[in-house]
């Protein structure tokens, strides 16, 4: 993969969408629950666009830009870091954990829901 | 909402998704991802206890940082790889990022 303007701005569009429905989220939901609900939302429509039949324009404007942004991982690590600070490993671990075996439950469900689209 | 604190997570979003992009141009696979993540990591937990302006936060926190990082294509690449390949590539993000976040926390907070 080159370098691209064309794929830069699409990227860009759609990291500005996902950023923007990723805050509205945070203001929705409390707490860590806001940041479980958009990395697993995000995987699962980021695992049904890799098997979709979709353009590559489409790929990269909603999977790299909106997928991408709509999720964080440096929240949800600072959030884990921040349990492991008071001390409270048992719900670090549970949130860490859970969010991984959620978000790839996620990205099959919505991988074989692209494949029967395609 | 004010609108223009919209506009600010608007505008970081749209700087940190296209700084992941030129990243993984670069640093093409999880490779690319995994640099993104733990550095987005260290600077987020630095960020966050050292600036106190929300509208900082806003455009650094909630936009850039949060967008340069991302946890869909780290779990589709996951999914992607050989369950070996795949256990590592989860080792390594989770071990680095969140040793990069506590060290963020640690770092900021002493300003």
């Amino acid at each position: 993969m080159t370098l691209s303007l064309l794929s830069a701005a699409l990227v860009g569009v759609g990291g500005m969408a996902g950023a923007v429905s990723r805050h509205t989220v945070d203001q929705r939901v409390v707490g860590k629950w806001s940041t479980v609900t958009v990395n697993v939302l995000g995987s699962v429509a980021l695992g049904f666009l890799a098997t979709a039949p979709v353009g590559d324009a489409a790929a990269t404007l909603a999977g790299t830009g909106f997928c991408g942004a709509f999720t964080t991982f440096s929240s949800f690590a600072v959030g884990v870091a921040e349990l492991a600070e008071t001390g409270d490993y048992d719900t670090a671990a549970r949130y860490a954990f859970g969010t991984l075996l959620a978000a790839l439950v996620g990205v099959a469900i919505g991988g074989a829901v692209g494949g029967l689209v395609g | 909402m004010d609108r223009s604190e919209l506009a600010l997570v608007a505008l970081g979003g749209f700087a940190g998704a296209t700084l992941r992009y030129a990243v993984s141009v670069a640093i093409p696979g999880a490779a690319g991802t995994l640099a993104v993540n733990v550095l987005g990591s260290f600077l987020l937990g630095t960020f966050i206890t050292s600036v106190s302006s929300r509208r900082a936060q806003l455009f650094f926190g909630t936009g850039l940082l949060s967008s340069l990082t991302t946890y869909s294509t780290f779990a589709v690449q996951t999914a992607s790889l050989s369950p070996m390949g795949g256990a590592l590539n989860v080792g390594a993000n989770y071990v680095l990022g969140f040793a990069a976040a506590a060290l963020g926390l640690a770092f900021g907070g002493r300003r």
